[in-house]
């Protein structure tokens, strides 16, 4: 048991960590797509909602694995397709109208 | 530990790098989206192997799928509609929404964790507190978000909401809240305590975020989204899944910094806007006070149209104005215009421009202006010296120049130097002041021109005048 938890709370610290390091080099330009995409992430709890539904036993435990599953679920998807839908429209490079349409790809 | 464990381990360390990278692409515009499509794979690898691990281990009866398919299909559902049919301009309520649900998601797992506990083995410290945190926490986003996007959408007042004794019962609801999650660390057996408690946060969540103006409301959206993450991190404690934990800590820690970065472009701290909603009320925004129309020079837009066809070099500095009548396609056809004209235009964006950081980027990348002319602070404020007419087009407070002095709302606040500008024109509605409730100087300065009007009708005139002088 203590063994377990020690290890959980390095992951976690560790995350945090990481977590801190990855972000803090984002531009201005792009908080928005990141706070969504970010927001999209921890729609991982809908993992957590599948295994407290296959647990489930009783009345509550079925509500309960409804009201968790519907939530995730609009987390994720929503989460994903939103954030993709900004960062769409930031990649269409039509820069000046002109040059070719090679540049897309070289992303340097 | 099983094939099966170690299997899933695995796939979960690998869900979790992919997280990590996902986020690392999303530094840049060009590998931002291919970032996205990474940590969404990370996603469907996580949520796959849970099914995997719950098929072959749980599943105790059919109504918990059946109650779970339902959940997800109707969640899925609205998620993905709601996310194909906002308008960009409604993008930040709908980040708030998408948040609340994770927070509320969070919750509900912790609650499923305590019930099954009451059937069978009692919790365990180690297994109650996070349970308790991660209700706490996981209603107070749920609540708060909600109120924050009908604030931003407008169905609540964007005003700071008051009244007498908020403060008492503030601290009354916190100690209930508190109080109920102590009690059910110690007394592991009892749902109503983690009901009591739940109740108490939600009532908290929506106290906490109601007095907050509706200018302050992209921060506390941004401080709930590290709130959730934490909340899916304590979930992960609860049930035992490191996904859970990963997920939710990076996300904690993101929302953390964005809400600090977020938090000083607009000169404000994080707990003067938090507790300044819980005590202080609102001071300075009382919005409709008018600045001194003395020494003023108002121009029409035949001017406006004349001044920047003969420019050289444009920027347009966006503010909330233009999010606000939706203008941006009048305004990128404008500059579409000069562009084919020879003009030089590039766009100086202030980080807190529109209604959340990096809002007004998405606004100007949806009317199809490229990334590469948006300018971000530094570079802009490189470019005003050399600059022969800036448009400023309804944002205030973040070019006025008395943030370079001391003693007032917006000293020391970074700010888009267009006093260095050759010449300026401002279109705005009025003299109104900004949200810090203070004089702007740039408009009264002998080099600016104040066009009044709707930002939309406004750059239409403009755009129609325009058309006189650069065709053919």
């Amino acid at each position: 048991m203590t063994v377990q938890l020690f290890g959980n709370l390095a992951i976690f610290v560790l995350s945090l960590l990481v977590g801190f390091e990855v972000i803090s080099k984002i531009p201005t330009t792009l908080h928005t797509p990141m706070m969504s995409g970010a927001n999209a992430i921890h729609g991982v709890v809908l993992a957590g909602s599948i295994v407290i539904a296959s647990l489930a036993d009783s009345p509550a435990g079925y509500v309960l694995a409804f009201v968790a599953g519907a939530l995730g679920a609009a987390n994720v998807f929503g989460g994903y397709v939103v954030t993709d839908r900004m960062l769409q429209m930031f990649n269409r490079p039509k820069a000046p109208p002109a040059p070719a349409k090679s540049s897309p790809e070289d992303a340097s | 530990m099983t094939a099966l464990a170690f299997v899933i381990g695995l796939l979960y360390l690998l869900a979790a790098s992919l997280f990590v990278v996902g986020l690392h692409l999303m530094r840049a515009p060009s590998t931002a989206r291919r970032g996205n499509y990474i940590s969404a794979v990370g996603m469907i690898i996580a949520v796959v192997a849970t099914i995997v691990v719950a098929v072959v281990t749980g599943a105790h009866s059919v109504w918990g799928w059946i109650a779970l398919a339902a959940g997800l299909v109707v969640g899925a559902l609205f998620g993905a509609i709601r996310a194909r049919t906002v308008k960009m301009t409604d993008m930040p309520q709908l980040v708030s929404v998408f948040n609340s649900v994770g927070g509320g998601a969070a919750a509900a797992v912790a609650f499923a964790e305590f019930v099954l506990s009451i059937g069978g083995t009692p919790l365990q410290v180690s297994e109650s507190i996070p349970v308790v945190l991660d209700v706490l926490i996981g209603c107070v986003t749920f609540s708060g978000s909600l109120i924050a996007a009908g604030k931003l959408q407008g169905v609540i007042p964007g005003s700071p909401i008051t009244f007498p004794g908020a403060r008492i019962l503030n601290v009354l609801v916190v100690l209930v809240a508190v109080a109920a999650g102590v009690l059910v660390i110690m007394y592991p057996t009892n749902l109503w305590l983690l009901v009591i408690e739940a109740a108490a946060a939600l009532i908290f969540g929506v106290l906490m975020v109601l007095p907050i103006g509706g200018a302050d409301a992209p921060v506390i959206v941004s401080l709930l989204n590290a709130f959730t993450g934490l909340a899916v991190a304590m979930a992960g404690f609860a049930i035992n899944n490191q996904a859970l934990i990963i997920g939710g800590a990076l996300v904690g820690a993101a929302g953390t910094i964005l809400t600090l970065q977020m938090a000083k472009a607009m000169n404000r701290s994080v707990g003067a806007i938090v507790l300044g909603g819980f005590g202080t009320a609102d001071n300075a925004s009382g919005a409709s006070v008018n600045q001194d129309m003395t020494g003023v020079r108002e121009v029409v837009a035949d001017d406006v149209a004349l001044q920047l066809a003969y420019a050289q070099r444009v920027l347009i500095v966006p503010g909330f104005g233009l999010a606000a009548s939706q203008a941006q396609y009048e305004l990128a056809e404008l500059s579409g215009l000069l562009i084919k004209h020879g003009v030089d235009v590039k766009y100086a964006i202030h980080p807190v421009a529109g209604r959340m950081p990096g809002h007004m980027n998405v606004l100007l990348a949806e009317a199809n202006v490229p990334y590469d002319q948006m300018l971000q602070l530094e570079e802009a404020n490189a470019a005003f010296d050399n600059c022969d007419v800036a448009l400023v087009i309804g944002a205030n407070d973040v070019c006025n120049p008395m943030a370079r002095q001391k003693g007032n709302p917006v000293s020391g606040m970074p700010i888009l130097d267009v006093d260095h500008a050759r010449a300026v024109v401002v279109i705005k509605r009025s003299m109104s002041f900004g949200y810090a409730g203070i004089p702007n100087p740039l408009y009264t300065d002998a080099k600016s021109g104040m066009f009044f009007a709707d930002a939309k009708a406004g750059l239409g005139d403009i755009l129609t005048a325009t058309k006189e002088y650069v065709s053919a």
